[in-house]
């Protein structure tokens, strides 16, 4: 048994500690949002947050996680309000999606941590995630259209 | 499969009946088609179905027929139906169409999605469904008012009594409408009036697939499923000899391990257990006949078969004739790989099997056929079967198999567990797992006259047919050729006036299917590349030698008028780079695309941009379109700069990613798209944007390094 904070929850699992947090998420706790698509870190379809830091779930052991705060795409927004969640509706990113959630984690980093991201700073955070129905060039304009949301948002506090 | 084009039929048979809860649903079924698809079609045609169902409430429901992989039919048919319903966008929603043969293909007769033909098939059989809808609702409206229907009209979910300005909500009608007869023919709208078709229109599925809430066949859960993953023979066509299972069963969290006929089992609660135990499971196989198959061998001899003409599947003029006596002739070789499509998505398929009906969930392109597999397996009738088909995570074609591979095994696994099953491959698995793209070899001979115009070609295709054994071959296979092996070569555009396209069609048992864009995915990369090569034989620009070749399609030639003017290509080419083109027609649409490209001294490539225009007649979604052109490019350009399957010893080489790589967001290009605006029938979108990448890049090449690129993937070029 390992206690798990998700989301903001505190979530007692009853599963072997070593593991990958990504079938614990998935199999045990029903947040199927987080994808797997490749289980060795090379997809990026399991990104979560850790600490608000972008993880390959697949490749971390539940028990790594234990005493840290844990997101996944159902914890970004309970109303489709994230910013990134608005402009990838807006542009209407997703294709298939089932990358999608990887990739939103990821970009949702690299925007807390650089809030003007240029293209190459898009290049560097985004290029784990693998998207096989090519939506870069929208993911890409969607992250610029984020930022322009998110300074527009404080300029209006 | 853009096989054969029959005529979609226009007696529809109409047929409507009250909605649960309420409301008013509306079927029309298309006469069945005695085709050779027929032993596909369940023998019982009973069931309530509907496109269009209108709640008391407003809500509209479109039943979609088409599995949506990211193409976007959820929307664009949608778009149809509303359009002549006269709906309010805001009000309408998707459902996924179950299996009945009220969903079936119009021209394949059979219920799939695939061969890029969702919005051209549907194009008037949800128009229609459409406008019956708002006929009967009118005509309610009319009887409620005691008025003449003529008089009424409706816009935005209402109808309209313009004389007395009374209205009524589509929602507050459809009780009083499904009592009534459906008319016999409806008129359909001019386009000029379409407030719908045509316009960018925001994808249905979007905010489902931003919050994790869209439902994947890997998704599905259910109290007690189990998860299954299944030890297959690492060489196709291999079988289970012996296997030892005392490791496996060790494994905390996993309850059974069984044989089945594609291999052994191991049954896990979730996926870890079953994979963990998976790993330890101890399998004997005998290899078969493949045991030694080995890509190498394989090339050498498709590449010896090449050296004599095969058989003929298009002969004009006299081509051996008029190359003994052209100006200038040129010899060259095509290789393309063996492909996986690597759906984002791995395979998977959720089975409850009980003794008088069995429910599957899954991501399939094709359920008609899937449903007549699972019926056998489990020994039901195929009405006694249900799928649910679920958002698919990319299809690619790998989703439509005649083989039923995924949904059949799921079947035999839950058959021999007796408890509702999961059966999850993994990414190795997904890769091994074969079906894929053929391998291809081409063997081109093209000659020039004095003025350095192109006279005679002849085009030489060795490869894996992929409708034989499938219930497909008795219209696929004409005189011994698949058409889908040479779809993009016998059709050619260009008029050159001797032309011969031959077939050999080595008897391999790899197994193979159709991967986005088909016969197209390698017949186009050998024909433009090998244009290209003629254009410089001849001292000729690109896209001035098309022009001329093109004199007789005209679509195809202001296609490419249109797309050299966009990219520029009478300017000079940033310093360092190269610009090729080429122009591809698939699935009844035309496309062209030029490239811009930069090698660097090692031979890396980059892609810079590439400029695609496309006439696809009328357009339903614009974005949907861009964004399939979008997607088609990149997913071409993984083909082109760095997939292969391989074989050695029998075994596939490749695993996961890391071998079988896909471009990515620092190597994706900068992609602008162009529609040519058309008022001519819609035609497909989805496959049509791969076959022109790979040739454009390898012409960019050329232009850039004076290096012709004759083998994909292109890896890095030599620059010796
Ligand atoms: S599933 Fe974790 S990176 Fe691919
Ligand atoms: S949208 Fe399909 S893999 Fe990215």
């Amino acid at each position: 048994m390992i206690t798990l904070n998700v989301n903001g929850k505190r979530l007692e699992v009853d599963v072997d500690p070593s593991t990958p947090l990504l079938w614990v998420l998935r199999d045990s706790l029903g947040l199927t949002g987080t994808k797997y698509g490749c289980g060795m870190a090379q997809c990026g379809a399991c990104t979560v947050h850790l600490d608000g830091q972008a993880i390959r779930s697949c490749v971390k052991r539940a028990s790594d996680a234990v005493g840290r705060q844990i997101t996944t795409i159902e914890g970004l927004s309970t109303d489709l309000s994230h910013p990134l969640q608005r402009a990838w509706i807006e542009i209407d990113v997703p294709q298939c999606g089932y990358c999608q959630s990887g990739q939103i984690m990821s970009a949702a980093v690299l925007l807390a941590e650089n809030p003007k991201p240029s293209d190459d700073d898009i290049d560097d955070a985004m290029s784990g995630n693998i998207c096989r129905c090519g939506t870069y060039s929208r993911i890409r304009e969607a992250i610029h259209r984020a930022a322009e949301m998110k300074t527009a948002g404080r300029r209006a506090e | 499969m853009s096989t054969t084009k029959q005529a979609i039929s226009r007696r529809d048979f109409l047929r409507t009946s009250a909605a649960v809860g309420g409301g008013l649903l509306i079927a029309i079924h298309l006469p069945k088609l005695a085709s050779a698809t027929e032993s596909f079609a369940p023998a019982d045609p009973f069931a309530p179905n509907a496109f269009i169902r209108i709640r008391s409430d407003d809500i509209i429901t479109v039943i979609i027929n088409k599995s949506e992989m990211g193409q976007g039919p959820y929307t664009s048919l949608a778009m149809l139906a509303a359009e002549e319903l006269e709906a309010d966008w805001s009000k309408v929603r998707y459902e996924s169409a179950p299996v009945d043969p009220a969903y079936n293909h119009p021209v394949f007769g059979i219920q799939m999605t695939g061969g890029s033909t969702s919005t051209a098939s549907e194009w008037e059989r949800f128009r229609k469904a459409g406008a019956t809808a708002r006929v009967m609702l009118i005509a309610a409206a009319g009887q409620n008012w005691n008025v003449d229907p003529k008089s009424l009209r409706a816009e935005k979910s209402f109808v309209i009594d313009s004389a007395s300005g009374r209205r009524a909500s589509f929602g507050s009608l459809a009780d009083a409408a499904a009592k009534l007869q459906p008319p016999k023919d409806v008129t359909l709208k001019d386009p000029k009036d379409y407030k719908i078709i045509g316009k960018s229109t925001r994808r249905l599925d979007t905010p489902a697939k931003v919050n994790g809430t869209a439902q994947f066949g890997i998704d599905v859960q259910a109290p007690g499923l189990l998860t299954a993953v299944v030890a297959r023979s690492p060489v196709f066509g291999g079988k289970v000899l012996s296997f030892n299972a005392d490791k496996a069963r060790a494994v905390p969290g996993v309850v059974d391990v069984v044989q089945i006929p594609s291999g052994v089992a191991v049954i896990g609660k979730g996926f870890w257990p079953a994979k963990l135990g998976r790993d330890k499971l101890e399998v004997k196989w005998d290899d078969g006949a493949n045991a030694s198959l080995s890509t190498t061998a394989m090339r050498a001899d498709f590449a010896k078969l090449a050296q004599s003409p095969g058989l003929v599947a298009k002969k004009v003029g006299d081509p051996g004739k008029t190359l003994a006596g052209a100006a200038k002739t040129i010899t060259a070789e095509f290789e393309v790989p063996y492909l996986a499509h690597a759906t984002m998505e791995p395979l998977n398929c959720v089975v409850d099997l009980k003794s008088d009906a069995c429910e599957i969930w899954t991501g399939t392109q094709f359920q008609t056929g899937d449903r007549m597999a699972a019926a056998t397996i489990a020994g039901l009738k195929p009405e006694q079967v249900k799928i649910h088909t679920t958002f698919l995570g990319g299809g690619f074609g790998r989703r439509a198999n005649p083989a039923n591979d995924f949904v059949g095994e799921a079947v035999h696994v839950a058959k021999a567990i007796k408890s509702p099953v999961k059966v999850v491959w993994t990414r190795e698995d997904d890769m091994h797992g074969g079906y894929y793209r053929p391998m291809w070899y081409d063997r081109m001979v093209g000659g020039v006259d004095a003025n350095g115009n192109p006279i005679a070609w002849t085009h030489t295709i060795v490869g894996q047919s992929i409708m034989l054994g499938t219930p497909f071959e008795q219209f696929g296979i004409q005189n011994g050729i698949d058409t889908t092996s040479v779809e993009g070569a016998a059709d050619l555009l260009y008029g050159i006036p001797n032309v011969q396209v031959d077939l050999h069609t080595p008897k391999l048992t790899i197994p193979v299917l159709w991967w986005r864009s088909v016969g197209h995915s390698h017949n186009g990369f050998a024909v433009e590349a090998f244009l290209d090569e003629l254009a410089h034989l001849g001292g000729k620009d690109p896209v001035q030698l098309r022009r001329t070749l093109l004199t007789n399609q005209p679509r195809m030639k202001a296609l490419l008028d249109l797309v050299a003017e966009k990219a520029k290509w009478d300017s000079p080419v940033p310093a360092g780079r190269g610009r090729g083109i080429a122009t591809h027609f698939s699935f009844d649409s035309y496309v062209a695309q030029v490239a811009e490209v930069s090698v660097d001294k090692t031979g890396e490539v980059r892609v810079h941009k590439v400029v695609c225009a496309v006439d696809c007649g009328r357009v339903v979604n614009p974005d949907s379109v861009i964004a399939q052109m979008q997607g088609g490019i990149v997913f071409g350009l993984s083909a082109a700069l760095k997939d292969a399957i391989t074989f050695e010893n029998g075994r596939v080489q490749q695993r996961n990613f890391h071998d079988y790589p896909m471009v990515r967001m620092n190597e994706s290009p900068e992609i602008e798209v162009h529609i040519m605006p058309s008022t001519e029938p819609p035609t497909g979108v989805g496959e049509p944007g791969v076959p022109p990448v790979a040739p454009a890049v390898a012409n960019a090449i050329f232009a850039a390094t004076g290096k012709r690129v004759r083998r994909l993937p292109i890896g890095r070029v030599d620059m010796g």
